[in-house]
């Protein structure tokens, strides 16, 4: 099974003015390997040798290795001296050897960031046994450091697209403005009406943008104060219908709610608001003229709640599916350009979903229309969900 | 702008703020306007004759949509001039590489940032078009 991971060679260098010391330990090496499976990667180790402290600084400087194997009491210069004077201190890992466990050395040597220590005499199998430590370690560190520059990777980027949307509205309103600066449209003001409202609705959906991003930091924080009751669903939705209907009317859309007399789920009633609200304003947003839209709510098998929101909207194609919920992702296609939106709507749908134990799932055949399906279960108590934080 | 005909420009830009300001800047100075607004309403547009010179976002549907429109109007007629609007570089850390003319292989003759001055905008499509009057 070893066999099949690509092999990987780790630098050793080992410092010992013993030269009996310096060549079993390079024999111990020798054809030694650490299977690491979790990094799909199979250790084998090169050795280098150095017999006094001057050497060993030679070679570090020469090439840093992976691994130090150090003799405390070398000739010329104590094993600390060496890590003192090393170029590159904290590139390597180093095991120091010493012949009396002195706490007053490992201490030091440890100040100096000596990852081990091993007490001469030891056997060749204790020192691949720590050998083999060191270069789980060493793997363990590169994984978190390539995971944090991926974390710094995933972070400008959402930066950069925010950036992008931020400006969009601002260059539209900076753009109006100027036409009216201008008076491109001559002396009457009500030339420039459109413009105005324009402008308007374009700061409208910056501010938009703006909540739904202290609404997302917020949930991702686990910051969000949350205050958790009995919510009546259908009641809710009766609400929410109220509030979409202009909406709806504009585009000529009919709004059905299809639930049972009442549905209860313990909830935070802000939340529910808003995963209703997304959905059918969505399902209105990205509908045809005259189209339909369906919200259906009903307790499923084990007391979870079903939300269901279809619409016989524009649809999406398997590639926009595929991208829906990104972050800041707008479909943008000749149906949609006219749509306003954050892009943030449902990325925050899905963290709230997750608070309550739910999941997300999307239906959607192009040009015929969407079906959104949530499952929500009773959010825990705060008292538990202060404990289980 | 010898004779009273006003020359025609394609304008391809998604965003319909964008799209009306660069439509009342470029009427005020006597251009006619063809527009559309997605990459895909842009190509069936793309006609000997149908205008002189084209404004393109680069962002569309698609990232690269005003280099693939550039690209099939410069197939068409190599005389068209097209500018290219975009804020690519700015925000994504994209650069065109200024040491190799990236309108080589763009194929666009003007890359204008997206908080252009409409002045710069129009200034650049009187250079091009100047630029090309014998074909005019």
């Amino acid at each position: 099974m070893s066999d099949q991971l690509p092999v990987h060679q780790l630098d050793v260098l080992i410092v010992d003015d013993e030269a009996g010391m310096r060549e079993g330990a390079a024999r111990s090496l020798e054809g030694f390997s650490v299977p690491l499976p979790d990094f799909n990667e199979n250790v084998t180790f090169a050795v280098r040798r150095a017999a006094t402290g001057e050497e060993a600084l030679a070679q570090l400087k020469a090439k840093s290795p992976d691994i130090v194997l150090l003799d405390y009491k070398l000739p010329d210069m104590t094993g600390i001296d060496v890590l003192t004077a090393a170029p590159g201190a904290g590139d390597f890992l180093t095991i120091m050897i010493t012949a009396f466990a002195s706490l007053e050395v490992a201490v030091n040597a440890t100040k100096r960031g000596a990852f081990d220590f091993l007490a001469k005499p030891f056997t060749p199998e204790e020192l691949r046994a720590t050998i083999s430590k060191a270069a789980r370690s060493i793997y363990l560190h590169r994984k978190a450091r390539r995971l944090e520059e991926e974390k710094r990777q995933v972070r400008f980027e959402f930066i950069s697209v925010l950036a992008h949307e931020l400006k969009s509205p601002l260059a539209a309103v900076e753009g109006y403005m100027h036409l009216m600066k201008e008076r491109m449209k001559g002396p009457e003001l009500a030339a420039y009406d459109s413009m105005v409202e324009r402008s308007v609705v374009r700061i409208g959906g910056m501010r938009k943008l703006v909540m739904d991003l202290l609404d997302l930091t917020r949930l991702e924080s686990g910051k969000k104060k949350r205050a958790i009751e009995q919510v009546d669903l259908v009641k809710a939705a009766g609400l929410i219908l109220e509030n979409v209907a202009a909406l709806a009317a504009a585009k000529k859309v009919t709004l059905e709610l299809k639930a049972p007399p009442a549905l209860v789920l313990s909830a935070d009633p802000g939340e529910i608001d808003m995963i209703i609200t997304n959905l059918l304003t969505n399902s209105v947003k990205y509908n045809k003229e005259g189209g339909r839209a369906v919200l259906e709510l009903d307790r499923k098998e084990g007391g979870a709640v079903a939300i269901r929101c279809s619409d016989t909207g524009i649809g999406m194609t398997e590639e926009e599916l595929a991208k829906l919920f990104g972050e800041f992702v707008r479909m943008k296609n000749e149906h949609t350009r006219n749509i306003d939106g954050s892009g943030l709507g449902l990325s925050i749908l899905k963290k709230v979903v997750k608070l309550y134990g739910g999941d997300v799932k999307v239906q959607s055949k192009y040009g015929e229309g969407t079906t959104f399906e949530l499952t929500l279960k009773d959010a825990p108590v705060p008292a538990a969900a202060e404990a289980a934080h | 702008m010898t004779d009273k005909t006003r020359i025609k420009i394609l304008v391809v830009e998604d965003d319909p703020d964008m799209m009306e300001q660069m439509k009342v800047y470029l009427e005020s100075e006597n251009f006619e306007v063809v527009s559309a607004s997605t990459q895909k309403e842009a190509e069936p547009l793309i006609k000997p004759g149908a205008f002189s010179a084209a404004v393109l976002d680069l962002m569309m549907e698609n990232p690269d949509s005003g280099f693939v429109l550039s690209h099939k109007i410069k197939k068409m007629d190599a005389r068209i001039p097209v500018v290219i609007v975009t804020s690519v570089t700015k925000e994504t850390g994209f650069y065109f590489d200024k040491a190799h003319d990236p309108k080589a292989w763009i194929k666009a003759d003007a890359i204008i940032h997206k908080e252009l001055r409409f002045e710069q905008l129009k200034a650049e499509l009187k250079r091009l078009l100047g630029a090309g009057e014998g074909h005019e």
